[in-house]
C-alpha cells in the first residue's frame, strides 16, 4: 500500500499491525540528543523547530552525503532509546514515529491514546533506504552532527506498521507466539 | 633480524580498511544470509531480500551498509621482530581512521566524554587491542561495530556451580530480551572464563571468526550448535518481527579462569557483520 505523510496523519487508523506499507512525504529526523532538546524546549514553553502537530518523526543519523547525493546511508536506530521522550512528542500531535525495534508498555499505551503510529523501517538496509530520499536539509541543532534535525523528502520509503492506532504490537504479537 | 614499517603505510592501510569494510559485507556473511533467507515466508523473507539488495548497492555505489559506519576497533597482532618508524601504531591508527571516515563519508558516532556527549567529529579515538605475536608482520582486523548492537550486550561473574546450564541460561536471557533492537539475524560471541576484564574481549573477539567456523575444541563446537538451536528456537526472527533465524553463528572462546569464578560475556553483532583484515 502507498501512502503519503499528510493523508496518513489525518487518519492514522486505516493501517493494521503487520502491514507493509510505502510512505513519501516529508519526515524529520530526531534521535537521542535532538528529543532530549525538543523536549526541553516544549518543557520550557518554547517552539519546536518544526511543526510538530501532524508530523512524521524518523529516528535516524545519517552518515554524510556524496556530493551529487541528497543523502548518505540512512537508516533507523534503535527506536526503544526514544521512549522516554515520546509521550511528550505525542502529546504535541506528532503521528507518525519511524524507527527500529520494540517499544515499551507506557509508548504504546501512548500511540494508541493520542491515535499514532509507529512504524518500523528494515536496520542495517541504510544504502537501499538512500534511495527513496530525494531531498534533505539541515533544520536545526547542526552542532550535532548526525544527530542533528533534517527535513526529508523521501519516495516510498518500505516500511511495516509495527504499533497501529488501536495499540496493536507487532512485536507483543511475535512475543506471545501467535 | 628486526624488520621496519613505517607508520604512515600503516595509517593508509587502516584507510583503505575502513572503506572496505563499510562498503563491503564478507562474503561468508553474505553467503550465510542467502541461505538462511531460504528458510524464511512473509515479512522475514522481505527482509532478508533488503538486506542482500542493500548489499549490492552498498558494494556497487560505494554508500555504507548502514549509518551506523560504527565504533573503529581494531584487533591487531604485532609481531615482536616488526619495528614502526616514525611514530607509534596507536597514533598511526589513528591517523588512518580521521582520513578513512572523513574523505569515505562515514558517520562521525564517537563523543569525547560519555556524560557531556560532544561529537569528537573525527570517529577516533578508536578501540586498539593489541597482541604481542611471533615474526615480523602486523595483521591489522578492522571490525566497525554500530551502537544498537553494542548495547545489547551483556556480562555476568557467576558462580563455578552454574556451570554449562548456568551460562545457556544467561546467553539466552539476553538474547531474548535485548536481541530485537540489535537488528537480527546476530552474530553471538560468548567469552566464558578469564576474569571480568577480559572475558568482555574474548566475547568481542569471537566476532571475528567466519561464519562457517566452529570452535576447535569439539565439546565447545558442540556448545555452539547446541545455543545457535536454541536461539533460533525463540523465534525472534529477523529484525525481531518473527522468524526461524535470530542467529546466524554462535562463536564461543574460553579462557582459564580463578577457582572462585565463572565469567561469562555476551557481545551481539548485528547481521551488517562488517570486519575486515590486512598483513603488512
Amino acid at each position: 500500500m502507498k501512502i503519503n505523510v499528510q493523508d496518513l496523519a489525518c487518519n492514522t487508523g486505516i493501517l493494521k499491525a503487520g502491514q507493509q506499507i510505502y510512505l513519501s512525504g516529508t519526515i524529520f529526523t530526531a534521535r537521542d540528543t535532538a528529543h532530549a532538546r525538543i523536549v526541553n524546549i516544549i518543557n520550557s514553553g518554547g517552539k519546536s523547530h518544526f511543526e510538530l502537530e501532524g508530523s512524521a518523526i524518523y529516528y535516524c543519523g545519517p552518515s554524510p552525503a556524496k556530493p551529487g547525493q541528497a543523502i548518505g546511508a540512512c537508516g533507523p536506530t534503535t527506536s526503544a532509546r526514544m521512549d522516554v521522550f515520546t509521550p511528550k512528542i505525542l502529546e504535541k500531535g506528532v503521528k507518525i514515529l519511524i524507527g527500529k525495534g520494540a517499544r515499551k508498555d507506557f509508548v504504546v499505551d501512548s500511540i494508541k491514546k493520542h491515535k499514532a503510529v509507529y512504524l518500523a523501517a528494515t536496520g542495517g538496509v541504510a544504502a537501499l533506504l538512500s534511495k527513496t530520499v530525494k531531498k534533505a536539509e539541515t533544520i536545526a541543532f547542526e552542532d550535532l552532527g548526525p544527530e542533528a534535525v533534517y527535513k526529508l523528502e523521501v519516495e516510498d520509503i518500505p516500511l511495516i506498521v509495527a504499533v497501529d492506532s488501536e495499540g496493536n504490537d507487532i512485536f507483543k504479537r511475535q512475543k506471545l507466539g501467535s | 633480524m628486526m624488520r621496519t614499517i613505517k607508520s604512515i603505510e600503516i595509517s593508509n592501510a587502516v584507510e583503505k580498511l575502513c572503506a572496505d569494510a563499510n562498503y563491503s559485507l564478507p562474503s561468508d556473511v553474505l553467503e550465510s544470509l542467502k541461505k538462511n533467507s531460504e528458510k524464511e515466508t512473509g515479512i522475514a523473507k522481505d527482509i532478508f531480500n533488503q538486506i542482500i539488495k542493500n548489499a549490492e548497492i552498498a558494494e556497487n555505489e560505494k554508500i555504507p551498509l548502514c549509518q551506523d559506519t560504527g565504533t573503529a576497533n581494531f584487533f591487531i597482532k604485532l609481531g615482536r621482530d616488526a619495528q614502526i618508524s616514525g611514530g607509534n601504531i596507536y597514533d598511526a591508527v589513528n591517523k588512518g581512521v580521521v582520513a578513512g571516515y572523513e574523505k569515505n563519508y562515514l558517520r562521525k558516532s564517537i563523543v569525547s566524554d560519555p556524560l557531556e556527549r560532544k561529537n569528537t567529529g573525527d570517529n577516533t579515538p578508536a578501540n586498539i587491542y593489541v597482541d604481542i605475536v611471533e615474526g615480523d608482520k602486523i595483521e591489522i582486523t578492522f571490525m566497525p561495530k554500530g551502537g544498537g548492537s553494542e548495547n545489547a550486550g551483556a556480562l555476568k561473574m557467576l558462580e563455578p556451580s552454574a556451570g554449562w546450564e548456568g551460562v545457556k541460561d544467561f546467553v539466552l536471557k539476553v538474547v531474548k530480551d535485548k536481541s530485537a533492537n540489535a537488528c537480527p539475524p546476530l552474530v553471538v560471541g560468548v567469552g566464558i572464563g578469564g576474569d571480568f576484564a577480559s572475558v568482555g574481549l574474548s566475547a568481542k573477539k569471537a566476532l571475528l571468526r567466519e561464519l562457517d567456523s566452529h570452535n576447535q575444541d569439539d565439546s565447545y563446537a558442540a556448545k555452539e550448535q547446541e545455543l545457535l538451536k536454541e536461539i533460533n528456537n525463540l523465534k525472534i526472527g529477523p529484525m525481531g518481527m518473527g522468524g526461524r533465524t535470530t542467529a546466524l553463528a554462535v562463536f564461543i572462546e574460553v579462557k582459564p579462569a580463578h577457582i572462585a569464578s565463572l565469567p561469562v560475556a555476551v557481545s551481539i553483532q548485528c547481521h551488517s557483520c562488517r570486519r575486515k583484515k590486512i598483513v603488512l
